[in-house]
């Protein structure tokens, strides 16, 4: 009996496993050994060891990537989760009317692909032909060059905001249902405010929620690739071919035919985030033992 | 080309597949010209004839009477929309061969899937449209089938000598020509005269003319920092020869010399005087630029005067076409940009049927006419830039200039030889994160220029050429 429930449970993974083990495992081995190889245009393939790792610790573009994606991380990332946490509170105080709509109008944005989301941005902030523009030298002021290439980072800061808040929001309201109202209740009874409810009753419960937001937040940005591949067709010179290690690794690949390259600079990425992601689970666990 | 192909109405549909093609940088040009990709599948014999090596021995009258009687399939690999008129053409001439016509994306992603399947050795295409500029990249990894011994090397006088240049290295043929890209300028002529402009004999002339047409409000021109087509054009016709290849391990990469860095520090002291704008080229705000007068010319190609009716048709009537100007007065050189042909795949299984029909397309009068008059490619065949019907058409949108003559004309003052890197891609890609941005960013050319030289250097070193 026993032993038949285990070849049944055996039958029921071996899907997964095949699937798993032939999409994920494999090409990631293969392309883990790929980096260890440099192809050359003449002279073919040769053993490099871990030359290519050496060379991506200093490459200046893959560093440079790095950094920029600190930089949005560091910026974005509070901002974005600032506002979602924002509107999870307002829709779960059910101060405001029409919660069911709202939550829906702020999740719509996580719907639309980021394709084409990053291509409607990228109309918006064109110059010249884009209605920010417009508006903004209608009324008399310079053009506010929004796909500049200083300025660029802070418009793709503003398309990823507004495309994932919905999606943390909605992570950190369910998480919010989950709390004991009990708590509220009480806390009201003891003359407690909603400002203080909020910041010393629900933010805390939810924290383990926030944390994880926060973990993916981490592994999407260092991860950017649709919106600088797109937006580099309209910002041509604003968008170096590096400009984010997702990206570099893409064009390295397919445009430099440098497989064996970008196969290092993607598990090197991939290495990053792990530590990353990490360093950043330790810090809530560890606070929160503290707390306990 | 007979009269439907007067300009009113043409170009309007061609145009969107190639403007996708022209975003890419490098595709520029060589988008709009396409010519090249036959293929060829059927028949056979299992020898394709050797793409390089010295053993290939010619193919005689019987092979091929058996290779386009048989019944086969050839696949071409072409962006260019409205090919299939042309490939139907070879179809009733050969009924026994099915041509199937794929495009499998315009510029970079097209190339890329070619080089992915010459890597993989089956699944790509017999015939392939090729850019000039792309055919070294090629070469060097032995992808391309030598048509010399297929017959290719008896089409050389019928075709003008630069572009037989740009298919041929030495006795080895990579492609047939299809259209090319002889450069002239497009210009306002309303705007022109509204600055008092004349004659735009020399560049220095052109600089007096920038300074007047900026006093009226717009730019002279407009200088594309994300595509390096139309700088290579015109180091190409200041006769410099930044590239060269030899076929095999050797590579010279010459960017910073006296040529080039005459033509930067010209325009860099255009820049500096804000006289020019540095806006990317092929995207909408330019395209929008072109149609308002913001730029009242346009340094391009043979292909342009189609093109632009597409996107500025608004001012239709006031534009016309001349040559560039000279660096020095009485001079009569010009450069290049775009143009492709079509190039048989060494993995072809039917090369001799390949090479037919990549000849057929881009020598069989019919053909080359559809293509010019229906695809809007400006052709290579020498009897169709010597045919009046094609050389005297009148342009309306060129207020009934006869442009195809103007670049006939320019055609024959281009520069003979002009080489390209092995790694062409790599340098039209880096070229934005170093000259272009520079240019962009207004900035010192001459300091972008000399890190496009570095980067392009150390990369042929490290894929293992010798660099010259």
């Amino acid at each position: 009996m026993r032993r038949k429930q285990h070849i049944a449970a055996y039958v029921f993974v071996l899907p997964f496993v095949v699937v798993f083990l032939s999409m994920l495992v494999v090409p990631l081995a293969y392309s883990g050994y790929l980096s260890l190889f440099q192809v050359r245009l003449v002279g073919g393939q040769v053993f490099s060891g871990l030359a290519n790792y050496a060379q991506a610790a200093t490459d200046p573009a893959f560093l440079q990537g790095l950094v920029r994606m600190a930089v949005f991380l560091l910026v974005q990332t509070p901002i974005m989760l600032g506002l979602a946490l924002f509107f999870a509170l307002a829709l779960d105080s059910s101060r405001a009317r029409g919660a069911g709509v709202l939550r829906l109008l702020f999740f719509v944005p996580y719907a639309v692909p980021a394709v084409v989301a990053t291509l409607m941005w990228g109309y918006l902030y064109g110059r010249d032909f884009g209605p920010i523009d417009q508006v903004v030298t209608a009324v008399g002021l310079p053009a506010p060059e929004l796909l500049a290439p200083g300025r660029i980072l802070g418009s793709m800061m503003n398309i990823v905001t507004w495309e994932f808040v919905g999606y943390n929001m909605i992570i950190m309201y369910a998480a919010l249902r989950s709390v004991p109202t009990e708590l509220y209740e009480a806390a009201e009874l003891d003359g407690a405010s909603q400002w203080r409810i909020a910041w010393n009753i629900k933010i805390p419960s939810i924290s383990s929620a926030i944390m994880l937001t926060v973990v993916f937040s981490v592994i999407g940005i260092f991860q950017l690739f649709n919106e600088p591949s797109l937006l580099k067709s309209v910002a041509p010179n604003a968008i170096s071919s590096s400009y984010t290690p997702n990206y570099y690794a893409y064009n390295l690949a397919f445009v430099n035919q440098d497989v064996n390259y970008a196969a290092a600079i993607a598990f090197t990425l991939g290495f990053v985030i792990m530590v990353l992601s990490y360093a950043v689970q330790l810090r809530t666990t560890r606070r929160r033992e503290v707390t306990s | 080309m007979s009269t439907e192909n007067l300009p009113s109405s043409p170009s309007r549909s061609a145009a969107p597949g190639r403007r996708d093609l022209l975003r890419w940088g490098a595709g520029g040009a060589a988008a709009l010209s396409l010519p090249a990709l036959l293929t060829a599948c059927g028949a056979g014999s299992d020898d394709p004839a050797g793409g390089g090596e010295a053993s290939a021995t010619p193919v005689s009258a019987s092979e091929r009477e058996a290779a386009l009687s048989a019944t086969s399939t050839l696949t071409v690999w072409d962006w260019v929309s409205g090919v299939e008129k042309q490939t139907a053409l070879f179809e009733q001439k050969y009924p026994n061969i099915t041509v199937n016509l794929e495009n499998v994306g315009n510029g970079a992603p097209h190339y890329a899937k070619v080089r992915t399947a010459a890597k993989a050795g089956s699944g790509g295409a017999d015939v392939v449209q090729m850019e000039y500029q792309f055919i070294n990249s090629f070469v060097v990894t032995g992808s391309l089938l030598d048509l010399a011994p297929l017959g290719g090397s008896e089409l050389s006088s019928m075709y003008p000598e630069w572009v037989w240049q740009q298919v041929s290295r030495d006795a080895r043929v990579y492609g047939i020509p299809g259209d090319q890209g002889p450069m002239g300028i497009l210009y306002r002529d309303d705007l022109f005269q509204s600055a008092g402009v004349g004659q735009l004999a020399t560049w220095n002339d052109f600089t007096t003319a920038a300074s007047a047409v900026r006093a009226g409000g717009g730019y002279i021109t407009n200088l594309p920092p994300n595509n390096p087509g139309e700088l290579m054009g015109l180091f190409w016709q200041a006769g410099a020869k930044p590239f060269t290849y030899d076929g095999g391990k050797t590579v010279g990469v010459d960017l910073v010399n006296d040529t080039t860095s005459q033509v930067i520090s010209y325009w860099q002291d255009l820049i500096d005087q804000d006289l020019v704008s540095v806006d990317p080229d092929f995207t909408d705000a330019w395209y929008q630029g072109l149609a308002s007068g913001k730029y009242a010319s346009w340094l391009t190609a043979a292909w342009g005067p189609t093109f632009l009716q597409g996107y500025a048709g608004s001012t239709a009537g006031s534009w016309r076409a001349t040559g560039l100007p000279q660096w020095s007065a009485g001079q009569e050189v010009n450069g290049n940009w775009g143009g492709s042909s079509f190039a048989v795949m060494k993995t072809s299984k039917n090369p001799i049927a390949a090479f037919e029909l990549a000849k057929f397309l881009n020598s069989d009068p019919t053909s080359v006419r559809v293509a010019s008059d229906e695809l809007f490619l400006y052709p290579t065949l020498q009897s169709v830039l010597e045919d009046p019907a094609f050389l005297d058409q009148p342009a309306a949108f060129y207020g009934g200039q006869t442009v195809n003559r103007t670049f006939a004309d320019l055609s024959k003052t281009v520069d003979t030889d002009f080489d390209w890197l092995p790694y062409i891609d790599y340098a039209y890609t880096n070229f934005n994160d170093t000259l272009g941005k520079v240019i962009s960013e207004k900035g010192e050319l001459a300091d972008g220029l000399q890190q496009w030289q570095e980067a392009l250097v150390s990369y042929g070193e490290k894929q293992g050429f010798t660099i010259r």
